[in-house]
């Protein structure tokens, strides 16, 4: 399924080499019950995503694509199919496992930021740690490091309503990345900003990544998917291609 | 102990939302307490009003005497066989004369002495101050031995004056003060239906009886004069005063006892006259406690029925506004019971404030109580506090939990979606 890589480096950007696999569906189905009508949403999909990826899956409204990154998320299960996250069986597991995953290997970034309107950036970024137990002294500091990583340390006492939409974003990027998931998966991150903005979002995407972040952005905007290294088209619940950007 | 951490954590976190909630939304939260703040009124007064009842009677019935025993015609309280009792035949003065007679002659008798009181209800006159609904009586110089009321000024009369039948009286605190405004009332003459009577003592205050019966307004004066007085004898009873408390039910049979050899009563007849004592008064004051603790428990338990029901509407109004932030928080990993606290907590911390403002109230209630009507029988307790508190929580507890575990079961996908 997947094409042999043929990395053809170029000069303003870094191909970082794939490490572990992280990701591993394969033949996952799900079918969702509209009323009387029975919805195929994915028909059998097969991925596998490597550490160091940088990943766009893109496709039209009704492709699966969201539902392909709920799957990826951790947010849903497979009607069918399995699906290994670090090698852990993700299929099966229960409400609260799932939680732990997604609070431990997954960091979410929303196209409408979803960032609690009542609480300053450096609670909204703590919260993944609350989630993990972490003491307040040490969860605080590393919420202070991840916002300065994107670039808000100033920003801290700020609540999302005194913040720019692209302060927002990033806000929400620090929180994805508190707590060092194993993948930062982005859904629209920048269906919400303008233009200007939105390339800036990008840009510390492409920073994270060359970091060494794993990332994978859901997206229509070919601009955007421009960005990662590899792009994957679903088309009607498949796998319609799955490319190596050369550049 | 790393869950143990996280749950302390995750705690903190939830009362950090409740209060932010609460704060966001002051007027909604306050609307929806209102029903617990009624239902902790309530309940706070009720047990205010049963607690006072009990301290009030304690302090009416040292007003009793607790060592005194009463022979009457009638038994305190209600009785349903009326007619076994009014054809009894009176208790007559003389019968305390057979009676310390009898008492006299029984070695280590448990009963010390009996006086008699004869009384009946009138208007007292002095000069042109009228006071009515007095109880006057008369008796003789033994009741200063079973009477434990403190003279304000003056005494009581004495044997020489009671067997004489001399025109004296001792007047109840608030007789004295309604005819006597400002000025002693020693020396003074009152009028009792046209008979005048020297005033020789005034009784300290007594207080109310339960705050609706006083002990205050009575007057006192010899038997001989009183008889003298009224030729048609009102009710007249014996007071007993007995040597050991502790032995209250001995004494009560040895008066029993007494009492059907003065009344000359043969073995098969049944006791034509009753003995009677504080006890009677416990058994006809519990049905009113009772009375009074079902009353406030039904309103408590409506008021709390009603506030249940606006908190839970409120919780699950919260859940449905937030919907978005629930799929948000459980995205980056709250699990399930996480949900639930943070609900429940928000439920619970309404309920508390509700609890803590309804018992502001109370205590104003009390207090206001208090200072309108000081006999009245209130009394503030520091364990109401304790079980309007532990209320609150289990409405909050009770009322929270439906929204809070539907918020808990969201699935992340549809809460994300939601808009």
């Amino acid at each position: 399924m997947i094409p042999p890589p043929a990395p053809i480096p170029a000069a303003r950007r870094t191909f970082r080499p794939p490490g572990a696999l992280v990701i591993d569906i394969q033949n996952v189905t799900k079918l969702y019950h509209m009323g009387e009508e029975i919805v195929h949403a994915l028909r059998g999909v097969d991925l596998q995503v490597r550490r160091n990826e940088y990943l766009a899956i893109m496709g039209p409204s009704g492709s699966g694509k969201s539902t392909l990154m709920n799957m990826l998320g951790c947010l849903d299960t497979p009607t069918s199919g399995h699906y290994q996250f670090n090698g852990k069986d993700v299929s099966s597991m229960s409400d609260d496992e799932l939680a732990s995953i997604r609070n431990r290997e997954i960091g979410f970034v929303f196209q409408t930021f979803n960032l609690l309107p009542r609480s300053t950036s450096l609670h909204n970024v703590e919260l993944p740690l609350i989630y993990a137990g972490m003491p307040p002294h040490e969860r605080r500091e590393r919420a202070k490091q991840a916002l300065q990583n994107v670039g808000l340390g100033e920003r801290m006492l700020h609540k999302p309503n005194e913040l720019s939409g692209g302060q927002r974003q990033r806000v929400a990027v620090a929180r994805a990345l508190v707590n060092h998931p194993s993948i930062i998966l982005a859904d629209e991150p920048t269906g919400n900003l303008d233009s200007k903005t939105g390339d800036e979002i990008m840009q510390l995407f492409d920073t994270l990544y060359e970091q060494g972040n794993t990332i994978i952005v859901v997206t229509h905007e070919e601009d955007i998917a421009r960005h990662a290294r590899r792009t994957v088209r679903l088309h009607d619940g498949l796998i319609a291609s799955d490319q190596m950007m050369t550049a | 102990m790393k869950a143990l951490g996280r749950f302390y954590y995750e705690f903190v976190e939830s009362i950090r939302i409740a209060w932010a909630q609460i704060r966001a939304n002051k007027m909604r939260s306050v609307l929806t307490a209102l029903g617990v703040i009624i239902g902790i009124v309530a309940v706070t007064l009720m047990g205010t009003a049963i607690r006072g009842i009990d301290t009030g009677f304690n302090n009416s019935l040292s007003m009793l005497g607790d060592d005194i025993l009463y022979v009457q015609k009638w038994p305190w309280g209600p009785v349903e066989d009326w007619w076994n009792y009014v054809n009894r035949a009176p208790i007559l003065t003389t019968d305390a004369d057979k009676l310390n007679r009898i008492i006299e002659d029984t070695p280590n008798s448990l009963l010390e002495i009996a006086v008699p009181v004869s009384g009946r209800g009138a208007s007292v006159k002095a000069g042109d101050s009228s006071v009515d609904g007095i109880y006057v009586f008369g008796t003789t110089a033994d009741y200063s031995r079973i009477s434990s009321v403190d003279y304000k000024e003056g005494r009581l009369f004495n044997e020489l004056e009671a067997d004489a039948g001399r025109s004296v009286c001792v007047l109840g605190f608030d007789v004295a003060e309604a005819l006597f405004p400002g000025r002693s009332a020693l020396g003074g003459t009152v009028n009792v239906e046209g008979h005048p009577l020297t005033v020789i003592g005034v009784f300290a205050k007594q207080g109310e009886f339960l705050g609706i019966l006083s002990f205050d307004n009575e007057l006192i004066m010899p038997l001989t004069a009183f008889r003298k007085m009224y030729s048609i004898v009102g009710r007249t009873d014996l007071r007993v005063k007995i040597t050991d408390k502790k032995r209250l039910q001995e004494a009560k049979d040895e008066l029993v006892g007494a009492m059907r050899r003065v009344r000359g009563q043969l073995p098969n007849e049944s006791d034509n006259f009753s003995i009677n004592g504080e006890e009677a008064f416990k058994a006809q004051l519990d049905p009113i406690k009772t009375a009074i603790a079902g009353a406030g428990l039904f309103v408590t338990g409506l008021a709390l029925f009603v506030g249940a029901i606006g908190i839970m509407n409120i919780t699950f109004v919260s859940v449905k506004e937030r919907t978005k932030e629930i799929g948000t928080r459980k995205a980056i990993g709250a699990r399930r019971r996480t949900i639930l606290m943070q609900f429940l907590i928000e439920a619970v911390a309404i309920c508390l404030i509700g609890g803590i403002v309804g018992m502001v109230v109370a205590y104003g209630i009390f207090l206001g109580i208090h200072l309108k009507m000081p006999g009245f029988p209130v009394q503030f307790s520091p364990d109401l506090v304790v079980i309007s508190v532990l209320v609150s929580v289990v409405t909050g507890i009770l009322s929270g939990f439906a929204p809070a575990w539907g918020a808990s079961r969201l699935d992340p996908v549809v809460a994300l979606r939601y808009e």
